[in-house]
């Protein structure tokens, strides 16, 4: 389980995050929603270690990992898998070299194991006769899944996914969100996800956390958002004609 | 990993240069030999001047400096322009995620890489303008073979080599670097990575001025 504790970040004095609290369950899907600006990124990039956060704590199953050495910290992030927006593939690599360099950067695994451990996270996100390719060569999905496959490389216990679905068609976001699902409930991992998309929050979602100007304003299941009486949270979730209307639709009908 | 990376970087720059750094190398040398030929028009001083002056020139400043100026372009932006595309893109990012110490990973094998080729290209620069000056003396009617190697060999010093490949080394860790540090602190997307690209060069170029003079005011 991942705990954040009064988290606290600013910029050139800006404060970005205002004292978060939040908890995230193993083998669950945690969302993070909010509108640009939120702060949801830079939750995620000190929940990684990419940002200290000035004041408040991270708990990693109970141990905090805020002011670490660079060593302990080194142990904690190879436990660590991340998705990020734009996939974040080595061009100069292979697809088969970049799920292959977590493997050879901290394993002692001969080339053959490292092979076989390559096919299989290939095989997972059905990218089998992709491992040749270069990056630039596949499709922006693909790239998605080959990050994937390269977060899971290692024996990981927590996937963080920076808004998976960003630049991807409705359908490949659908493939996507449930590779991810799969892949939480397969591993039994602690997986957060920062989203914009509705689909995402009500397809996969288990738990929902609501920025809204650095600050958390609500937390709770999916099911529960359309209800939640949060003027900030209506807004953004009512933002979408498609989803209003649906929504409206429902009521009617009940 | 560190070692297969340092081989790939020497590769890049090492062999991704040797085309620009020979054509420049034998054009320079042609050049500076007929403009020496032409500015020596009395006739007492003997062809073999020719040589020394080819030979001291190429070693000392020649060869190091211009090849270091055109590395600062070449192989400047293109350090510069990597590690501001990976810094943009995220890469840099996910080699941080994953603990991977990103700046020793990425920028190491790249000074080091540069440190090690740089200073080879400028001996075969050296030899090359040598060489090509040497080529067109005797086919121009300047200078013949024979006066021109009595003139290098009366000439060539060891301490003109050492002071050669003292700057040759300084400017390769210069370009290397101004340029990573550029390229690795990059922000601001595309434009970002080209301003940084734009300083690597502006700033290694300077750098490398100031230091052949530095170096020839304290060593000679």
């Amino acid at each position: 389980m991942i705990e954040l504790q009064g988290l606290r970040k600013s910029f050139d004095g800006k404060e970005v995050l205002k004292g978060i609290d939040a908890k995230f369950q193993p083998g669950k899907i945690n969302m993070i929603i909010g509108s640009s600006g939120s702060g949801k990124t830079v939750t995620l990039k000190c929940m990684v270690g990419l940002f200290e956060p000035e004041a408040g704590d991270i708990l990693y199953a109970g141990k905090s990992v805020v002011g670490l050495h660079i060593k302990q910290k080194k142990k904690i992030r190879q436990e660590i898998g991340m998705l990020f927006q734009s996939a974040a593939l080595f061009d100069s690599m292979t697809v088969a070299e970049n799920v292959a360099f977590p493997l050879r950067m901290f394993t002692s695994k001969s080339e053959a194991e490292i092979k076989e451990r390559v096919q299989f996270c290939l095989h997972r996100v059905e990218l089998d006769k992709a491992g040749e390719k270069l990056p630039s060569e596949i499709s922006g999905g693909m790239q998605k899944r080959v990050g994937i496959a390269r977060a899971i490389a290692l024996d990981i216990k927590y996937l963080y996914c920076d808004e998976p679905n960003s630049g991807l068609d409705p359908v490949t976001s659908l493939v996507i969100d449930h590779l991810i699902k799969e892949i939480t409930q397969e591993f039994n991992i602690t997986t957060v996800v920062n989203t914009h998309d509705m689909n995402s929050i009500f397809e996969v979602g288990d738990n929902v956390l609501y920025l809204y100007q650095g600050r958390k304003l609500w937390e709770g299941h999916p099911e529960e958002i359309m209800t939640a009486d949060v003027p900030e949270l209506k807004d953004f979730i009512f933002a979408s004609p498609l989803i209003r209307n649906a929504y409206q639709q429902q009521l009617k009908n009940q | 990993m560190y070692v297969k990376e340092l081989f790939k970087e020497m590769n890049k720059i090492g062999i991704g240069s040797l085309g620009i750094v020979i054509l420049i190398s034998i054009f320079l040398g042609m050049v500076t030999t007929l403009q020496t030929a032409y500015q020596l028009v009395v006739a007492w001083i003997p062809p073999s001047v020719i040589g020394e002056i080819i030979v001291e020139t190429s070693m000392l400043e020649l060869a190091p400096t211009i090849t270091g100026l055109v590395l600062a372009g070449r192989v400047g932006s293109s350090l510069a322009s990597e590690l501001g595309t990976m810094r943009v893109k995220e890469q840099i990012d996910a080699l941080d995620v994953m603990g991977v110490n990103s700046a020793a990973f990425l920028v190491f094998p790249k000074i080091l890489g540069s440190i090690i080729v740089i200073p080879m290209l400028v001996v075969v620069a050296t030899f090359l303008m040598i060489l090509s000056g040497a080529f067109i003396g005797n086919s121009a009617g300047i200078v013949p073979y024979n006066d021109f190697v009595e003139g290098a060999i009366d000439i060539f010093k060891v301490k003109v080599f050492v002071l050669s490949m003292a700057k040759a080394y300084t400017f390769a860790f210069m370009i290397s670097s101004i340029s990573c540090y550029q390229g690795y602190f990059s922000e601001g997307g595309a434009t970002g990575v080209g301003k940084s690209s734009t300083r690597a060069v502006v700033w290694s170029c300077v750098l490398i001025l100031f230091s052949d003079y530095l170096i020839a005011q304290l060593f000679l």
